[in-house]
């Protein structure tokens, strides 16, 4: 059976009174787990869904990973908790036949760095992005734990550790890396006063983003416990903002604008230690593109994409040296 | 001797059939690797003019820089382990410099259109279009 068949013969089992589904496609973008849109039919009409889900033996980081499931608890969490997010619809079972995932709610907006960052249509949501996103973030970081799935602990220095250890599995001698990662290892601020969730992947891609500014918190998989910062460093790493490169944050606002979203929604942030992780950041997307290089080599299916992301890893080279060893 | 066309204009052919005359016909995920197998071939174009001159350059500010011979792998790997134990850092004579050109060197070849790669270019013209003072 298809995808789309196996959808439309479960729909009923979750969703009271679909009688099938429509208009099913894998979505383009997402290296690692497969996203599918697809419509459900009832009575009173059709609903858009989304279908998230890890085939078989996939998955970006099968040890960092939240695992889907956890995924879709935090999704719900955040949804409660008064974070834009969609509304969790299903969680998989074995029965539906669609290996394991969950289906939510298909939130309209654009998630396409691109689009956001130069379409007139969200010429009024980008100068108010920034200071939207620190309160989302101070939200997220507000979750109470004792809610939470179980997740893993993590800390700069165990980070620093996972990096060293990715690099050399995946990567050749990088002279770039070794300087970031002395200057990390020399530079680690310990851990942190307070230990919250954090989403891990805050950035384009992840985030749905309409004429009226954010709308959904997507993909916790690589969520955590941890330094509350690391989500704050994460979204002002240069690979982020597509081009606008004088906006750190995600290409649209400042550094301020960011903090002052998070201020008011009453946390407190750091900057030296949002510093500290955006070259944390830097270094972990250069070497999450050289993993996508091993992944291509070893896997069957010869992905030009993932290729090709590993061609991006010298991009973080010259992103670091302007953070660590500017001219001038 | 091989014969012509050069490897360099076999690619940039194919790449632009695909990209004028295939790309304007496809949609949704199949466009979106086309585009990404266009970009390959262009790369390998631009690596197939750049590389040659960009290594030796390399070896040789790295021959200098350490004091020994070697292949490129070779002197790559000592300039990374002394790196990483603290022998060679940013204030070691010369350590700054080739860290940026070697770099510079790769995004030449993978992302030109690299906002941080374009803004160093920029920067680097300007300073040199300076009169000196």
């Amino acid at each position: 059976m298809t995808t789309e068949e196996r959808l439309g013969h479960c729909v009923g089992t979750w969703f009271p009174g679909a009688t099938g589904i429509e208009n099913a496609r894998r979505l383009s973008g997402g290296a690692s787990q497969e996203t599918w849109s697809f419509d459900i039919v009832h009575p009173d009409g059709v609903t858009g869904a989304i279908l998230r889900r890890a085939p078989e033996g996939y998955g970006a980081a099968p040890e960092r990973a939240a695992g889907l499931p956890a995924e879709a608890v935090l999704m719900q969490r955040a949804y409660e908790a008064g974070v834009p997010s969609p509304r969790v619809l299903h969680v998989l079972v074995p029965e539906d036949g669609l290996a394991t995932g969950f289906i939510m709610d298909r939130v309209a907006g654009e998630t396409i760095p691109r689009k956001i960052l130069r379409d007139d249509e969200f010429a009024t949501a980008r100068p108010k992005l920034a200071r939207q996103l620190g309160k989302v973030l101070a939200d997220i970081h507000g979750l109470p734990l004792a809610q939470l799935p179980e997740l893993r602990r993590m800390t700069a220095a165990a980070e620093i550790a996972e990096l060293d250890r990715d690099y050399r599995a995946f990567s050749g001698p990088r002279p770039v890396f070794e300087l970031a990662l002395k200057w990390l290892r020399d530079n680690d601020p310990g851990p942190s006063a307070e230990v919250t969730l954090v989403h891990g992947d805050f950035r384009h891609g992840n985030l749905i983003i309409g004429s009226d500014g954010i709308r959904a918190v997507l993909d916790w998989e690589l969520a955590h416990l941890g330094d509350p910062m690391e989500d704050l460093g994460w979204i002002c790493v240069n690979s982020w903002r597509f081009g606008e490169i004088d906006k750190p944050v995600g290409g649209f606002g400042t550094r301020e604008e960011l903090f002052a979203g998070y201020e008011a929604a009453g946390r407190r942030a750091d900057p030296a230690r949002v510093m500290f992780w955006e070259v944390m950041g830097t270094l972990r997307w250069g070497v999450m593109c050289c993993g996508m290089m091993q992944r291509f080599r070893t896997s069957p299916e010869r992905s030009i994409e993932r290729a090709m992301i590993g061609r991006r890893s010298s991009e973080t080279e010259i992103d670091l040296l302007r953070l660590l060893a500017p001219r001038t | 001797m091989q014969d012509d066309p050069t490897p360099r204009e076999l690619i940039g052919a194919a790449a632009d059939f695909l990209r004028n005359e295939i790309m304007p016909q496809m949609k949704g995920h199949s466009a979106f690797k086309l585009r990404v197998s266009i970009n390959a071939l262009d790369l390998v174009a631009r690596q197939l003019a750049l590389e040659p001159a960009s290594d030796a350059a390399e070896a040789a500010r790295l021959t200098k820089l350490l004091g020994r011979d070697g292949s490129l792998a070779d002197l790559n790997r000592a300039l990374a382990e002394g790196i990483a134990k603290g022998k060679l850092d940013l204030e070691t004579l010369g350590v700054r410099d080739h860290l940026w050109q070697t770099t510079l060197d790769k995004l030449a070849i993978d992302q030109p259109n690299y906002g941080s790669y374009k803004r160093e270019m920029e920067e680097a013209n300007v300073s040199a279009k300076a009169p000196s003072s």
